[in-house]
Order: C-alpha cells, then structure tokens, then sequence
C-alpha cells in the first residue's frame, strides 16, 4: 500500500486564494484507487506543524494556489531548502521540509508541489474564471499523477 | 508618553528611509524614517494597511452564520475571531450564562489557540532574535538556524504547537474551519476517547511550556539591561480580568491601569467599551488609533496583549504560571514590566497558562457531558470581547428584524497596539539608527521591535514569493539614492540605485 499524502492550503473565501482547497475538496471527491490509501489536509497557510503531516509517508503533493506559476499550472519536487522564508507566519514548501529534517532527524518523503495560477486574492471573492479553468486543468493532471504514485514517475513529470 | 518625532517640523528637506514590508509580521506595513543630512532621526512612523473589508463581507448575512464566516478573515487567528464573533451573537440570542459544559469546551479552544500561537511566534519569530542577536548575520537570524543550533528547541517548538492545533480539531471537530461555537452554546461535547488522546501528551506540554518560560527568563537574566532598555518607554494597560482580578483570556470585565500601574478603570462591562475606548484617526496612517477616553487623545494610547494583561491582572489561577508571574514582576525590582521586549516573556507565561488550563479542564467531567446550548431574549445588538494572542479584540454587530447583519465593527489587537507600535518604532529609532548609517542589522532592530508585539495584518493571502523586504533611502528631490532589499529566499542585495 503506498501512502500518499495531498496538503492543500489557502483561504476558501479570498477568491483564487479558494485553489487550493478547491483541489482537495474535489480530489476527495474522486474514486480510490486501489493499492493507494490517501491522507487529505488542508489549512490556511503552510505552518511548522504540518512537517507531521509527511511522516509516514512514501509520497507527499502540496497544491497551492500562486501567483508565480505560469497558467494553468506548474508541477515540480520540491527540495529541503534553508530559504530563510521567515518573512510571513508561512513557510515555503522547502522550508517545511527542512523543519522535517529538524524534527525528525531524517530525510522527508518525496514532495512534488503543485502550483495553480491564480489571479486575484480579494476577502469575499469567489475563484475567478481563468483561476476556474487552471483548476480543472490541475485536476485532470492530478489524476494522471495517481495512474502512477511513485516518485521516479512524477519526478519524470516535473516541470511541466 | 510622548510623540515627538511622529511629525516632523519641515519634512521636505529630510531624506526618507522605507521598510517595506517588514519581515516575520502578517500581512502588509512599512516603517517610513524622515532623517536630516546627519543621518539623525526627525521623523519616524509605522503605517499599517488596515483591512476594512470585513464590514461589506457579512453584511446581510444571517447573523448565526458570522461565528464560522470569520474564521475567514485571518488564516493566522481564526479561533479567536470565531469565539468574540459568538460571544457577540450570545447576546444576540439573550444566552447571558452559557452552560457548563459549552463555557468550558470553548476555554478549551481558546487555550489551544493560545497555546499554538504563542508557541510559533516565540519558537520561530522570536527566538532567532533572542538566541543570536539583533545584529547577528541575517543568515543566522531565522529558525533554521535555530534548530541547528538547537535542535530540541526547534522540536519542541513544532510539538508545542502541534500540540494546540490538535485541543483546536479535537475541540472544534476540524482542523481548520471548525464550529464549535454556536450562538448561545457549543454544538459538541468532547468524547472519553477525545479528552484520553489529548490526556496522553498534556504532561509533556507542560514541562516544555516551563522550559521555554526558563528560557526566557534566564536570557533576561543575562542582559537584563540591554533588553529592558530596548526602546523602552512606559504606557497605560487594557485586558480583560475576571471578577476577582485573575487573568482571564475568555472573560471578564475591562481593567485598565495607567503608566503608574493605578487602576483607571475596572470590571467595565465590555457591552458598553465605547464609554471607556474611542478611536482616532491620523492623516498619514489608514489604521485607527484607539485611546481611553479618561487620558484623552494625546495620552490616552495603551497597550493590550501578553504584557498588558500580566500587568495588569491580579494574579493567574493556574500555579505554575502564578509563580512565574510574581517572578517576572518582581524582576530586578519590577524593571522589566513596562519592556517591549518583555512582551516575549509574558506570552511564554501566557502559553505555560495555558497549557496549564487545558490540564484542568481535561479533568474536568463537564467536558463530557450533553447541555450545550441555551437562548433567551432577542437582542438587536451583541459585543464580543476576548483576550485573543496577541490582545483585546472586540466584535461588535448589529442586526435587522430579518436576522441580517447590518453594521459590524471590529478592533483588534493590532489596532489596540497602534500608537504602542509606533512609539516603539520611535524609540528604537532613536536609540540604534539616530546618527548612524543605515545597514541591514540597524534596520533589523526596527523589526524586532515590531515583532515583540506579534502584530497581526488580517491578511490571509500568502501567495509564494511574496513579502520581500525592500529599503530605499530618497533624498529632498525625491530621487532613490541608495536601497537594500531582501528578497524571500533571504538573500539581501544593494542594487544600483536608480534616479527617480
């Protein structure tokens, strides 16, 4: 049994902010898949804690929304990184694996992290139309990453 | 109290220093510094982009919906907007005494919130500062390092907070967007199994709690000086105490104390808060400037949160952090009550508190039990007041005869501490930059004292790669004749700096 752990975080009610657990609500939604048991968790921000949420297991896939990722998506591993993102009350996605490291006093699973485009982060927004599309789109690719759970797989489909 | 050096007498011949965001503070200020050609201060201010959109957000919305529509205005504290949101609709619903069991499952999760809140901002906001230094090198100045200095540190501080967010799911039944709270009550009771799991590692979270308050506290006890005098300067207090002047962080009456420490007012009914506390507003800030009506505008600013209500309290009822109290207030001969920087050591306090509470109430078989809810005479108007992590916060609602909301107004801590804040930014300014060239470390030492206050934005937007921190020095003419930036993977750069 291979476990798979999608972290998704963001804020339901700030417009495309809604990505991320937008993600998680409708890849909870989708059949299982057998030989795979998947732990869904969601939050506002990635936090410190959350570095819990990756042992144990043999694959992990962060989806967030942002602003940096070309449409509709960006799909990449993330590396344990001493990125000094101390610069809000979130970590980076490399930043938490380093927290890992701390914590654990051992190397994190594989992380892959998938970045949906969003646009705007207004409080009282719904996800915006072109936001829409870039999530039905990382929806559709998320189910190509479960025909394949494992790491040597997705990492060939990183940077897409 | 002074406030000198908010406004300068001719700004226009002044060049301006801006920091812009400022790091490991949620959401969006910057420090603006006017100085001559001396390189000496004449101008300092901190300006905060206060979020104003909550109004329009739950307006119209039925007023049973707003406990759980807060949650989402602040990824940071969404327990606390939650529990002063519901406090204000039990007076909506006439409930003036919760039952047992609905008083103390929201206790619970109020001392989770606390727990974890004060558990990140020390172990990993703080304790770079602490450990290393204000002028440390900036790749020391994080948890990171830390943690490879001291790596248990860095796994307490994880567990700790784990911990909090864990009594926050149990409690509320999710992690996040949970709705224990429910006009007039709760809408769960814990389980046996449910207080067994958060049994099994309460005594753990004590000891640590402990340990981190030691570690405060023997810090301070190494170079009381230096951090007592950290941009020092001496304020009026507002908390909530309980009826009998213990610290309460769910409810209470309004206390506040002057710069003397005497009583200016006690057991306010906080219903009535607009009768003791009125706002301000200044032409150069968007955020609003509370004061006590009794001191007026001039000298009526106060502080609220960790250190405010330590002070202020008369004592705490939990023993462990009682002791730590009349520790830390008898300190050198009380010196370190009125310090920024002691803001840290009463919140540690703060989370030993409450790691204590949750102790108490685990063993408390109310916990289990099935009254939930009560209701009573309809209200057109509820106020919520709350000790949330970083101070007062204050909801306050009105309602149609169709059960909408009408009319919101909030003010939060960080509103609270606004003038605090910019004293302080004032203070340090004066005492560190005041003459000197301006370099990374100097202007680190504007954040630490910011941070000290774990000012927090109402922003819950954290889109990757945003937050950098940039400083541009502009001269008379408006031209950019030097900047430093930081950008978020923390690399710091003194670009070229280009004509305006």
């Amino acid at each position: 049994m291979t476990r798979l752990a999608v972290v998704a975080w963001g804020n339901p009610s700030r417009g495309d902010d809604a990505l991320g657990p937008q993600f998680l609500d409708a890849a909870q939604a989708l059949p299982p898949v057998p030989g795979l048991d998947v732990e869904f968790v969601t939050d506002f921000q990635l936090q410190p804690e959350h570095c819990t949420d990756l042992a144990g297991r043999d694959l992990v896939l962060f989806v967030d929304a942002s602003l940096r990722a070309a449409a509709p998506f960006a799909f990449d591993a993330v590396a344990s990184s001493r990125d000094h993102t101390f610069t809000t009350h979130g970590l980076s996605p490399g930043a938490l694996l380093a927290t890992y490291v701390d914590a654990y006093e051992e190397p994190p699973p594989p992380v892959f992290v998938l970045a949906i485009r969003g646009e705007r982060f207004e409080l009282g927004e719904p996800v915006g139309a072109a936001a829409a599309e870039n999530l039905r789109q990382a929806l559709a690719f998320y189910r190509r990453l479960l025909a394949e759970p494992v790491a040597a797989a997705w990492q060939r489909l990183a940077g897409s | 109290m002074t406030i000198a050096y908010e406004t300068a007498a001719h700004p226009e011949n002044l060049r301006r220093v801006v920091i812009d965001p400022i790091s490991r503070v949620e959401g969006h200020g910057k420090v603006t510094l006017l100085l001559d050609a001396d390189n000496r201060i004449q101008q300092a201010r901190l300006h905060i982009v206060e979020f104003r959109g909550f109004e329009k957000f739950v307006q119209g919305r039925p007023y049973w919906e707003v406990p759980v529509l807060v949650q989402r205005l602040c990824g940071i504290c969404p327990v606390s907007h939650h529990l002063a949101a519901s406090k204000a609709m039990d007076m909506i619903v006439g409930a003036t005494e919760l039952t047992p069991t609905a008083d103390k499952m929201r206790r619970l999760l109020h001392f989770g919130q606390i727990l974890q809140s004060h558990a990140l901002h020390f172990f990993y906001l703080a304790s770079p500062d602490l450990l290393f230094g204000f002028d440390a090198d900036i790749a020391q100045r994080n948890i990171v390092a830390v943690a490879a200095a001291n790596p248990q540190l860095a796994r307490q501080g994880v567990l700790l907070r784990k911990y909090g967010q864990e009594v926050i799911r149990v409690t509320s039944g999710k992690r996040v967007h949970g709705s224990c709270a429910v006009p007039g009550g709760v809408n769960k009771h814990l389980t046996p199994e449910e207080r067994d799991y958060l049994l099994a590692d309460i005594e753990r979270t004590v000891a640590w709690s402990q340990e981190a308050v030691a570690l405060i506290r023997g810090m301070y006890s190494e170079r009381s000086e230096f951090l007592n005098g950290f941009g020092f300067f001496r304020s009026a207090y507002v908390s909530l105490v309980r009826g009998d002047g213990a610290l309460d962080l769910y409810h209470g009456g309004l206390r506040a104390r002057n710069t003397r420490g005497e009583v200016i007012f006690d057991h306010v009914d906080y219903a009535s808060y607009w009768d003791h506390i009125f706002e301000v507003t200044k032409p150069w800030s968007y955020m609003k400037f509370p004061y006590l009506r009794a001191l007026g505008p001039e000298d009526g600013w106060y502080r609220v949160g960790p250190l405010a209500r330590i002070n202020n309290c008369d004592f705490i009822p939990t023993p462990l952090a009682d002791a730590e109290r009349i520790a830390f207030r008898g300190f050198d001969n009380g010196s370190a009550t009125h310090a920024n920087l002691a803001y840290h050591w009463t919140r540690m306090i703060e989370m030993l508190h409450a790691a204590e509470g949750i102790r108490e109430l685990l063993a408390d078989p109310d916990l289990l039990k099935n009254d939930l809810v009560v209701t009573g005479t309809r209200a057109l108007r509820g106020v919520g007041v709350i000790e949330a992590p970083r101070g007062t916060l204050i909801h306050h609602y009105r309602i149609n005869e169709d059960e909408q909301i009408v009319r919101a107004n909030l003010i939060v801590s960080t509103t609270h501490n606004n003038e605090a804040m910019n004293e302080a930014v004032r203070q340090v300014a004066l005492q560190y930059l005041d003459g000197n060239e301006v370099t990374e470390p100097l202007l680190n030492h504007i954040e630490v004292v910011i941070r000290a206050y774990d000012p927090c934005l109402s922003c819950a937007t954290h889109a990757l790669g945003q937050m950098p921190l940039e400083v541009e020095i502009v001269d008379a003419a408006g031209a950019q004749v030097d900047v430093l930036r930081r950008d978020a993977d923390g690399t710091v750069s003194r670009p070229d700096a280009q004509p305006a």
